[in-house]
């Protein structure tokens, strides 16, 4: 029961939905195109100290590489007796949600017309670390709730930016990794 | 071999239209039916089952609900009556009985193979219904034996079910109704929810299904809507043919004792696994409710119709703070799980090559390839072809296209 509604003011996030609108009739085409694999090769340094490389991935049938690799690097903070040099991965799984929910957010809102103005959210997930010390096999190791809170100044109705919310989360990959199972195989090259 | 300008197959709702439709064209057409008239209605629905829309907007070409209860919902018994009613008034040439087992084509015409025998035709029509499988996803056969598979199509009432809990699949019309009256026998229900559309029985004083059709909304053609297959694919509305009962929605439910959680995703070493993402299918489905009740309230002001009662907005869906995400089928919490996750037609017998990658019929408003048809099917060319009220005017357009396609070939 959408109402479809066509916006002739020019909103402009910075997206190009003409190229996504475009990219989606070429995988109707050709679906294999649409197969992507991402890849990240992470290397320890030190105690829980480790770093990420990012550039390759696949996708439309070939190889891509990138101007530049990217780094993440990963730690722990002090109270886990680590050095802290970086973020926990739990933060970063976070922050990608953050991200992902964000680009999402301003993607929507593009396509529908709406000019942000700003976008601002705050993700906070919930660990009981007895799971991940091993001390009772009830407590789980990962996130035991993940809260969202954006703030959003735009050009629309509350409703219209509840929906652009509610439309990111539905067409998030981050989102969908977080709320649905996935399997996972970790072997020794 | 028997020779037809026109073979209808189904005679259901789509295939009577179809075949009202032809009669009044003075098209020769024959009319096949694998049971008895209004077959899925009567042998393919639940005991409780009425339809959704009232009887006044149980309408087809030539023919009108005649009774004394105008905003009633008719129980499947009345729709077969209904139907049979319809059959003998247009005189439909209906062989029942019948099934068809294969359809062709050569270069001479169409070859459809049956039970009873093989017909040529010009054209066919394929009416056989968009609901003849349940749509159940792959993963129902690594759930153990232990636990009772059902569909709809094969559900009568709760007290055929083993004791015990009760796993719903699906939150639109079927699974509600479904979780609603299981619940209510003592068999404790766990409904699994993914996108659905929350939607009242009555708005401003009128059925909503008036309000659908009259502010247009219903009547919405393939030309104004961004994704044909999206809205191919939406989930039917939560409605329950019963003026009584305003919503049967999630919150309704969970007063009644139904446990909400997600979409079930899979069955990993005998847990079922559910979707952390129901808070947001709630919001989802409470932004499209209040987008079509907006839509309605702008209409209804252009109108200047008078309404029995003014604009309001529902409480939002209540979901529960820590919804389930895994249930261990050895902790014997359900004995059984309904599949309300949704119906797809049964075309195996169709060896054309007018399938796509997902098995859906490819056609352009029921036009599948020159003298191939077919009807019935979700938003066919209107949002409305989904329903019973809606079919009679696809009928008329296929019709029409094959008494002009007649006329071109004859002159």
């Amino acid at each position: 029961m959408n109402t479809e509604t066509q916006m002739t003011a020019v909103a402009d996030n910075g997206v190009n939905t003409e190229a996504l609108i475009g990219a989606r009739g070429a995988f109707a085409e050709m679906p294999e195109a649409a197969s992507f694999t991402f890849r990240s090769a992470c290397e320890w340094k030190e105690g829980t100290y480790n770093i990420n490389t990012i550039n390759g991935y696949f996708g439309l049938g070939q190889e891509h590489a990138r101007k530049q690799s990217f780094t993440i690097e990963a730690d722990h903070p002090e109270v886990f007796a680590a050095h802290d040099r970086a973020a926990t991965p739990t933060e970063i799984v976070l922050a990608a949600l953050a991200s992902c929910l964000t680009g999402g957010v301003a993607a929507v809102a593009q396509h529908r017309g709406i000019q942000l103005r700003s976008v601002r959210s705050t993700v906070e997930g919930d660990i009981d670390v007895r799971g991940i010390l091993g001390m009772d096999p009830d407590i789980r190791n990962g996130f035991s709730a993940i809260r969202v809170t954006f703030e959003i100044d735009a050009d629309a109705s509350q409703d219209d930016i509840r929906a652009l919310v509610a439309q990111s989360q539905k067409r998030s990959a981050m989102f969908d990794i977080l709320t649905n199972p996935t399997n996972v195989a970790v072997s020794v090259a | 071999m028997k020779r037809i300008s026109t073979l209808v197959i189904g005679a259901g709702q789509a295939g009577l239209a179809m075949s009202h439709c032809l009669t009044e064209r003075s098209e020769p057409h024959v009319v096949l039916e694998r049971g008895q008239i209004g077959n899925s209605w009567a042998r393919e629905r639940w005991d409780s089952l009425r339809m959704q829309s009232p009887n006044w907007q149980t309408r087809l070409p030539g023919h009108a609900y005649a009774g004394s209860d105008p905003d009633g919902y008719m129980t499947m018994p009345e729709v077969r009556a209904y139907l049979e009613s319809y059959a003998a008034k247009s005189a439909a040439p209906v062989e029942t009985g019948v099934t068809v087992t294969s359809v062709t084509r050569d270069d001479e015409s169409h070859v459809v193979k049956t039970t009873k025998g093989t017909w040529r035709a010009t054209n066919v029509v394929l009416a056989s219904g968009a609901c003849n499988q349940a749509s159940i996803p792959g993963f129902a056969q690594d759930i153990p034996d232990s636990i009772t598979q059902v569909s709809p199509l094969s559900y009568r009432r709760p007290s055929d079910l083993p004791e015990g809990g009760v796993l719903v699949v699906g939150a639109s019309a079927t699974g509600v109704q479904l979780a609603a009256e299981i619940q209510a026998s003592g068999r404790p229900v766990i409904l699994a929810t993914g996108n659905h559309i929350r939607m009242p029985r009555r708005y401003r004083g009128h059925d909503i299904t008036w309000l659908l059709e009259h502010s247009g909304l219903f009547s919405k053609t393939l030309e104004n809507v961004d994704d044909i297959n999206r809205v191919r694919s939406l989930p039917s509305l939560q409605l329950i043919g019963d003026r009584s009962c305003l919503f049967l929605d999630l919150n309704a439910l969970q007063d009644m004792g139904v446990e909400i959680v997600g979409r079930l995703t899979g069955c990993r070493d005998g847990t079922l696994l559910f979707s952390g993402s129901l808070a947001n299918t709630a919001v989802l489905s409470d932004l499209k409710m209040n987008r079509a009740l907006s839509a309605i309230d702008d209409w209804a002001l252009q109108s200047g119709l008078e309404f029995p009662e003014p604009p309001r907005r529902f409480a939002p869906t209540l979901v529960p703070a820590k919804p389930r995400l895994a249930l261990p089928l050895a902790s014997g919490a359900i004995s059984t799980i309904v599949w309300a996750s949704g119906f797809r037609p049964d075309m195996s017998w169709l060896q054309m090559p007018v399938f796509d990658g997902k098995g859906r019929i490819r056609h352009a408003g029921g036009i599948v390839a020159p003298g191939l048809y077919v009807l019935g099917l979700p938003f066919l060319r209107t949002r409305k072809s989904t329903f019973l009220d809606g079919v009679g005017d696809d009928a008329r357009v296929l019709a029409q296209h094959i008494a002009d396609a007649r006329l071109r070939q004859a002159a």
